[in-house]
């Protein structure tokens, strides 16, 4: 690990601050410590953000749903509201990590995380992510856990998050504040797919912090839930995972908000799902034809092309269980 | 406080030299460490008082941390680098708790930290100013040899063969039952899913847990 400066504020103006000053901001610490660890990560001054005043849960004023971006990830699945009003989050957060590290970690660097690409973790391996312009090791190497969905030919990688897979579905807006005010930015332009600049992952500005993530209210009634599909059935990184929401009324779903994970280079919206939903009647012939439309555009790679029918399968699954039928 | 801006989610530019200057200071480091410190071979080793020669520019950045482990105050002279884990093992003397994987993917070092279980290898130690820690060694009621029923429940179950994962499996299994995730065997195998026990010992563990669950 290099060598860094450490300073803890205790207010958003102190924390901008020292922003400003290049420093990089630290919350739970489980990512950005192991990575340091590594020497992938190698900030010259790590600014401590846990006094902050950002650990509530509220419901805003819309009835929508706003998680403080300091919110640990076992305090934000066991809150009463988030597990009434929005089980996939719940079930997302609690199939993610382990207990331990649910304790530290908090939501806003949850969605800050970086690719489990072990390529990219590697310091000896060419990454585009991790040294732009050294290539793509990935591409060539071992790719079974990476994405078939959103890649370029720079960078292939996953991102790891469950919960964020929930957010993508959900269509949450990141808070921020940074030098030059507050900003909300909507979840499918917070996290980047690679393109020609896969060092680029989120679309936080220098010297930015992450106060909450928000929830838009979403009509009720509302059932939802996250399966996930790994090779080990816990404390593992998704191969395939599925966030689904429905509202049902009279019979006919009229809100539909499906999303995956593991397959794509950031959370997956699947609007082709979604659209194939609204306006019809729940049934098994619906479900299985509704998945069919999951894997649209995907591009296998050498090692990874189970994922293509992986992801129908965990997509019908999940709209069944979800879902039920009429 | 420094006032470079690095943002290193956007890493140098140039490839080739920006490697090769990387790990010269890598070897650069490790040597300086080996000097100054000379004690046991770690990779984020505390530095002892930098050696003679070197310019205090050169001296990593250190502080005070001042906190509880089982009960008892100490104040630390640390590298900022210092993770808990080697606080305790290292500078305290505490070796019970275990350096597994080092990257947060095991459980070996798992310590409770105001009360709540988390991985000791993944928290840095000057982060940890007034916290209150528990380890292994400050799990038993008394000095004499009383154990935690989660102690005696280990070995009366058989929970363990080689011992290495024991001390974070039973600080795992003191936060699940805490926590309240004892319903069930199976609820218990998810909610102690953060320790690896290379044996193979999972029936006997959550067999443990049960068994000290129900004598709460």
């Amino acid at each position: 690990m290099h060598p860094f400066s450490y300073v803890k504020v205790s207010d958003i103006a102190g924390a901008l601050a020292a922003g400003r000053r290049g420093g990089r901001y630290i919350a739970g610490g489980t990512m950005l410590v192991d990575l340091m660890r590594e020497t992938v990560e190698r900030p010259s001054t790590l600014v401590d953000i846990s006094a902050l005043p950002l650990r509530d849960v509220t419901v805003t004023a819309r009835g929508g749903l706003r998680i403080g971006a300091l919110v640990r990830m076992a305090e934000a699945a066991a809150h009463p509201k988030v597990r009434a009003t929005y089980p996939v989050i719940s079930q997302a957060l609690e199939l993610g990590a382990s207990p331990q590290l649910r304790n530290m970690a908090t939501i806003g660097g949850n969605i800050m995380q970086r690719t489990r690409c072990a390529y990219f973790r590697d310091v000896t391996a060419a990454c585009n992510k991790r040294d732009p312009g050294s290539g793509c090791a990935a591409l060539g190497g071992f790719n079974r856990t990476h994405a078939i969905l959103g890649a370029s030919d720079q960078c292939v990688a996953t991102h790891p998050s469950d919960v964020a897979v929930a957010f993508a579905a959900l269509e949450a807006i990141v808070r921020l504040v940074g030098p030059d005010g507050r900003r909300g930015v909507a979840f499918a332009d917070f996290l980047l797919p690679p393109g020609s600049t896969p060092e680029r992952e989120q679309a936080v500005r220098p010297g930015e912090l992450i106060t909450a993530v928000e929830i838009p209210a979403l009509p009720r009634p509302l059932r939802s839930g996250y399966l996930k599909v790994s090779d080990r059935r816990s404390y593992e990184f998704a191969l395939t995972s599925a966030a689904v929401a429905l509202h049902v009324r009279g019979g006919v779903i009229r809100e539909a908000k499906v999303a995956a994970g593991g397959v794509g280079t950031v959370p997956w919206k699947l609007p082709a799902v979604e659209r194939r939903l609204i306006g019809e009647r729940p049934s098994e012939a619906l479900w299985a034809e509704a998945a069919r439309l999951a894997a649209e555009g995907a591009r296998p790679l050498a090692h990874n092309k189970f994922k293509i029918e992986l992801l129908k399968r965990a997509v019908e699954r999940q709209l069944r269980i979800v879902g039920g039928t009429a | 406080m420094s006032s470079e801006l690095p943002d290193s989610r956007v890493p140098p530019e140039a490839e080739p030299a920006s490697r090769l200057s990387r790990r010269t200071f890598i070897a650069v480091a490790t040597a300086t460490a080996a000097v100054g410190g000379g004690v046991v071979v770690v990779r984020n080793l505390v530095p002892g008082p930098s050696p003679l020669g070197t310019t205090p520019a050169e001296t990593p950045p250190s502080g005070r941390v001042s906190l509880t482990v089982n009960g008892k105050r100490h104040t630390a002279e640390i590298d900022n680098r210092t993770s808990l884990l080697d606080l305790l093992r290292e500078q305290l003397g505490l070796t019970g708790t275990k350096k597994g994987c080092d990257a947060g993917a095991c459980g070996a070092c798992t310590v409770l930290v105001d009360g709540r279980r988390v991985n000791a290898c993944l928290a840095l130690a000057v982060r940890l100013e007034g916290a209150e820690v528990t380890t292994i060694e400050g799990l038993a009621p008394g000095e004499d040899d009383d154990l935690h029923p989660l102690q005696q429940a280990f070995i009366e179950q058989d929970a363990f063969q080689c011992g290495y994962c024991t001390p974070g499996q039973i600080m795992s299994g003191v936060g699940c039952i805490r926590e309240g995730h004892t319903g069930s065997r199976e609820e218990i195998r998810e909610w102690m899913s953060g320790n690896i026990c290379r044996c193979g010992c999972y029936v006997q563990v959550v067999r443990a847990v049960e068994q000290a669950a129900g004598g709460k």
